[in-house]
């Protein structure tokens, strides 16, 4: 069954059209993405499911219901925030059965469905405290039971992992996965950091300018990027000119290249290669970032660190399989 | 820098600031001092001799009686009428933006900065104007409108520091407008309209001048001290009351003070 139909929506404040003409379909029990830069409209998308925005135009769809008018307080939907939004004047507990609390379920049901939800997302016993006494990471966990605790058809996550510091996004990123996983939840989390949207969803939507710019599955939209936009953003692909792609003999005006599908070697039988010149290179850890200046293009190569690094300035050669270059449109 | 700051500060600025103080103060003690003296007619210094009885007076006269409830009335109507229309339009200007939202607050705050007399003034020709003869309610209205700004100014710093985001969770939740105003922003402004209701109560309690303009035959407390003082009888009555009065000002004062003063903490949505 779908969970979320967007029909043509748009939401224009003023004149700035923050959500423009989107169509997107998201399935029941899908781990969905909505990846692009701050301004892009992905956040706006998501206040739009969760009611807080009403659209200037198209239709909107949950679980088959018009969504359109309907107040966020009698949507089957729940919302992770950003700055998780705990009520500070009220114990963990009180904060996770908040929802059950105004739907008038009585005391003793919702503290145990309260401490059921705390155990779930591994905080047993903190009932008793307040929001200011817990880090960063539990109130993010306590931010997730409390959403969790009102079992809701879609849960909205609004850069969940934004604020933690990377040990803990990992580990966050691995939990959340597994709990989507055993829950069956429709989860629809919005980011601007392509590794966590590629690594978690299902698919990604990636959004600039108030449009879809490419909706697809992770392997696709960082493999075949349709757009010079999706290319550049996910990942940072290498962007091949007109003028390369033709002296190469593809048709299409533009074509991306993965650093990391080249290799500064001699071709082997049936490779591509161009010729150039080594622009800078960086130490990235497991990997050395090298650009090569090829006729004043620049083309990124990730060289595995083991392997030497060629001077600055000096002419090297490149090579790659014909079917890793992508063509693609000139957006 | 830090030396600077531990540094004691010299003679002649401690002798300064306490003169300054003394200055302000001693003559609230005076009043103070006279509320015992034996001496009705005149305020000779020191006094004669010392005594409790007009305590007893002042128990006994209806004036004073009439005075004080008349006054608790009109702050307590004029504190209830601006904790209602302060938060709400503290809530507006907070939550929400819309066309002349900077205007609107300015023109809440205005009564506080104009001079009473021009407030009274405003409103008496007000009344007339609109055939409202004098009574109990043209000085509560009068009272309310500086009442209203001490709510406001209160309860919009405590909402400012509400994250939106709190009000959009308990929605989120499932809690209507009603649900979300009882449950999320009663208890985070709570102390601030407690300090904002205590801080009018008091301004309105001592209030003279907008009193005099908006007032019919009735005489608030100051008021009624204010006539007290030109007749030679009883004199040390007026000491009395105005002990009472320092009291009932004084206590909410304080008391908003420390409210205001906690409520960092009890507001603070991070550490």
């Amino acid at each position: 069954m779908t969970a979320v139909f967007f029909d043509n929506v748009s939401r224009y404040f003023g004149a700035v059209r923050a959500v423009d003409r989107v169509h997107l379909t998201i399935a029941e029990g899908e781990f969905f993405a909505m990846l692009g830069p701050s301004g892009s409209g992905k956040t706006t998308c998501l206040r739009l499911m969760a009611g807080f925005e009403q659209p200037t135009g198209g239709h909107i769809e949950i679980f088959g219901e018009t969504a359109e008018g309907v107040p966020p307080y009698r949507r089957s939907v729940n919302t992770v925030f950003q700055d998780y939004a705990l009520f500070p004047h009220l114990s963990i507990l009180d904060n996770v059965a908040y929802g059950l609390m105004v739907k008038g379920i009585g005391r003793e049901e919702r503290r145990k469905a309260a401490e059921d939800a705390l155990a779930m997302v591994k905080l047993p016993g903190y009932g008793t405290r307040r929001p200011g006494q817990l880090s960063g990471g539990q109130r993010q966990r306590v931010a997730l039971a409390r959403a969790l605790v009102n079992k809701p058809k879609v849960l909205l996550l609004d850069e969940p992992l934004g604020a933690l510091d990377l040990k803990l996004r990992e580990q966050m990123q691995e939990e959340l996965k597994i709990l989507q996983k055993s829950l069956g939840i429709t989860f629809v989390f919005v980011t601007h950091d392509q590794g966590e949207a590629l690594s978690m969803a299902d698919r990604i939507a990636v959004f600039n300018e108030g449009r879809i710019q490419q909706l697809g599955s992770p392997e696709e939209v960082y493999n075949r990027p349709q757009t010079r936009f999706v290319a550049d953003f996910v990942g940072s692909s290498n962007v091949l000119s007109e003028d390369l792609c033709r002296s190469l003999g593809l048709k299409a005006s533009f074509a991306s290249l993965r650093p990391e599908a080249v290799a500064i070697a001699p071709p082997s039988e049936g490779a591509l290669s161009l010729a150039g010149t080594v622009a800078s290179q960086s130490f990235l850890g497991a990997t050395n970032r090298i650009v090569i200046d090829v006729e004043g293009v620049r083309i990124a190569v990730a060289s595995p660190a083991a392997r030497g690094v060629p001077a600055v300035g000096s002419p090297v050669t490149i090579s790659f399989a014909a079917h890793d270059l992508h063509p693609m449109e000139d957006a | 820098m830090r030396s600077e700051k531990s540094n004691p500060a010299p003679l002649g600025l401690k002798l300064a600031a306490g003169a300054g103080l003394a200055f302000m103060h001693l003559p609230i003690l005076l009043i103070f001092l006279y509320a015992f003296t034996t001496e009705e007619k005149s305020y000779q210094f020191p006094p004669p001799g010392l005594t409790t009885q007009w305590f007893a007076v002042a128990w006994s006269r209806p004036d004073v009686w009439a005075a004080l409830t008349l006054s608790v009335k009109v702050a307590s109507i004029a504190t209830a009428v601006a904790l209602v229309l302060g938060t709400l339009c503290a809530a507006a200007v907070s939550q929400t933006r819309f066309f002349g939202r900077e205007t609107i607050s300015l023109l809440v705050i205005l009564p506080i900065a104009l001079p009473g007399i021009i407030t009274g003034i405003a409103l008496r020709s007000a009344f007339s104007m609109a055939d409202i003869p004098f009574s109990f309610w043209t000085i509560v209205l009068g009272h309310a409108t500086f009442c209203i700004v001490v709510v406001y100014n209160n309860a919009v710093a405590r909402f400012r520091r509400i994250s939106g985001s709190l009000i959009e969770a308990s929605m989120d939740l499932g809690a209507d407008g009603f649900q979300t105003f009882r449950y999320i922003i009663l208890p985070n402004i709570g102390t601030a309209l407690l300090a904002g209701g205590m801080l009018a109560f008091a301004l309105s309690f001592d209030e003279v001048i907008v009193t005099t303009f908006t007032a019919g035959q009735q005489s608030t407390l100051p008021i009624w001290m204010l006539e007290e003082l030109i007749r030679p009888r009883q004199r040390p009555v007026t000491n009395v009351v105005a002990m009472v009065v320092v009291m009932v000002t004084f206590l909410p004062i304080l008391g908003a003070y420390y409210l205001t003063r906690d409520g960092d903490q009890i507001a603070g949505a991070g550490k």
